[in-house]
């Protein structure tokens, strides 16, 4: 590969109780990639998002961000060191106007670090992030109550959430889901140019049309293990992905 | 009646000085001055010409309303980034016991142990609370609760600060008024400053801990630190008003530690209604002299003042302040349907 790993997970392992959530898993992610993470519906992706952010504890295994062991770490910690991730349920102020969502992210230590002191008031950095993110300032939708707009918006104000921190990583935990198509094809070319621009992306997506489109590589879960790592087009042809994904029997 | 209700219908409506951001006033007349000014600067007037007005007895009713009031501020505080403590005497005794102490065995003048009391007991609040702020809703509650127990049972069975004699003859504050005023003038300071940074950025980031812990600690915001900062503003507040009771009494003793002082900010904040500031101090402004005016009833006093209590937040559960000032900002007229 070359280049260092910027993240790099080592033999994970994650029991809720009896459950094995997530067996042995390991991967690696370079600097600038775009990673894709499948798999069947309880295959342990958004548990392993958890044990990437910290908010939860593996039950062995390692974490490692830029050469540093973050296992351990707390989750603002982590966010503070730049990965930071949106969620499946966004997790919004529904009684705030959606600029005032960003006010949290722009107020942490982080933010003021890389911004420094004198970056204009937040009030106005949060309102020129949704503008960018097709929050129209001129029809005042950034101004409108979270709880107010429709679910697509409410799915974006989560990513320019995450956005606000300026992360190093970004994970995607299903962003699409329960996007509508024409949200979906306005928000996609938005992640295409963070990736262009530099930054390190993880997605799990279930929409696997969108998401073969524009990832490097894809990492294919199943029962918390590893079961396909490669390109969109190696992943789909092994025969285990085709089993535990498609549901297509394999004679053993 | 029947007629004219046929005929008109109540319009309400809202009125709408605020435009667009929180921050930006649009003032046409002197009218949206005094609309916006008056419901602060009469309360402040009220409360500074109070002290002169009142006879003896109900200016120290209004300096135990203070107390109290401030006692509320610091649980309202404490309440807007999730934490629900049922231990304002713990942080009421322990600015008492420190004034206390400076003044009885280092002789020290209200104006030194005041000041050291308020921001010490705010650390030492900070500091002890600190291994708990993880807790959340009830556990956190039940532990408040213990403290002021377990100091209490600390000082009486040790018999360190007097035990259970407490420490008397300390100095006093100023003789007069001027003693009265310092409380009045820090309650409405407190007032202003705590319902300024609730609105602020900072404020914001309090509230969204309440509401999602988890998404805020997401936004890479150390939720902890944040929550020991507002641990110790209240602590302090507290402490503050400890201290003040200290010198007025001249007398320190185990009753700062009594579950009154715990209860009863959290009745007042739930009456005048939470998250408000004005809500609390106003609920204190009235449960106070109250349960003073009742006294003459004896025995009935208690359960009379429960009932009121009951009564008010199953009639009013936004409490008080919220429902005044939703109606403040409405006018209601008839008008004509057809």
């Amino acid at each position: 590969m070359g280049e260092e790993a910027i993240l790099r997970a080592e033999g994970l392992n994650k029991y809720f109780g009896g459950v094995q959530a997530i067996a042995d898993l390991s991967f690696s992610l370079r600097n600038g990639e775009f990673l894709g993470i499948i798999g069947p519906n309880g295959s342990g992706k958004t548990t392993l998002v958890n044990l990437i952010t910290g908010f939860v504890k593996p039950s062995s295994g390692r974490v490692i961000y830029r050469g540093e062991e973050i296992t351990r770490k707390r989750p603002y910690t982590i966010a503070g060191l730049g990965i930071v991730r949106t969620f499946q349920m966004v997790r919004l102020f529904y009684n705030l106007p959606a600029y005032k969502n960003l006010i949290i992210p722009l107020s942490s230590s982080r933010v003021k670090r890389l911004r420094g002191g004198a970056y204009g008031e937040r009030d106005d950095v949060a309102v020129d992030l949704l503008d960018d993110m097709g929050f129209e300032r001129d029809s005042f939708v950034p101004y409108k109550l979270a709880g107010s707009l429709p679910h697509g918006y409410l799915k974006r104000l989560d990513l320019a959430r995450a956005m606000a921190l300026r992360p190093e990583v970004l994970i995607l935990d299903e962003l699409f889901s329960g996007m509508a198509m024409s949200e979906v094809a306005s928000t996609l070319p938005l992640i295409e140019k963070y990736h262009e621009e530099g930054l390190t992306i993880i997605m799990i997506e279930h929409r696997l049309k969108e998401l073969f489109r524009v990832v490097d590589r894809v990492l294919v879960l199943n029962y918390g293990q590893k079961i396909a790592e490669g390109s969109p087009q190696e992943v789909m042809n092994t025969e285990a992905v085709k089993k535990a994904y498609l549901g297509i029997e394999v004679d053993v | 009646m029947v007629e004219a209700e046929a005929r008109y219908r109540k319009k309400r409506l809202d009125r709408g000085i605020k435009v667009r951001a929180d921050t930006i006033f649009a003032i046409a007349s002197y009218k949206e001055i005094l609309y916006l000014i008056l419901p602060r600067a009469l309360p402040v007037f009220g409360l500074l010409i109070l002290p002169f007005v009142l006879t003896d007895y109900w200016g120290k009713v209004l300096v135990y309303a203070c107390v109290y009031g401030l006692l509320a501020l610091s649980w309202d505080f404490l309440a807007s980034c999730g934490l629900f403590s049922l231990g304002q005497a713990f942080f009421l005794g322990i600015g008492a016991y420190i004034a206390g102490a400076l003044s009885y065995y280092f002789h020290w003048s209200p104006a030194i142990t005041m000041p050291i009391a308020t921001l010490g007991g705010g650390v030492l609040c900070a500091a002890l609370l600190s291994p708990v702020v993880r807790l959340r809703g009830v556990y956190f509650a039940m532990v408040t609760l213990m403290l002021p127990m377990l100091l209490m049972k600390m000082i009486e069975t040790t018999g360190l600060l007097g035990g259970a004699q407490g420490l008397s003859a300390l100095k006093p504050l100023p003789k007069g008024w001027i003693g009265g005023y310092i409380v009045v003038l820090v309650f409405m300071t407190c007032i202003f400053s705590f319902r300024r940074l609730i609105n602020e950025d900072y404020g914001l980031v309090m509230k969204a801990i309440r509401d999602d812990d988890r998404a805020v600690m997401s936004a890479a915001i150390n939720i902890y630190w944040r929550k020991i900062q507002a641990l110790f503003l209240a602590g302090a507040t507290g402490a503050f008003a400890g201290a003040f009771m200290t010198h007025h009494y001249q007398f320190v003793g185990m009753s700062t530690f009594a579950l009154d002082y715990s209860i009863l900010p959290v009745a007042a904040a739930a009456l005048g209604g939470p998250g408000t500031f004005a809500g609390a101090a106003l609920g204190s402004m009235i449960l106070v002299p109250l349960s003073e005016s009742l006294r003459a009833l004896g025995g009935m006093r208690i359960a009379i003042y429960c009932g009121i209590l009951i009564i008010s937040v199953i009639a009013l559960p936004e409490g008080i302040f919220h429902y005044l000032e939703r109606k403040y900002h409405q006018f209601e007229r008839l008008v004509r349907v057809g």
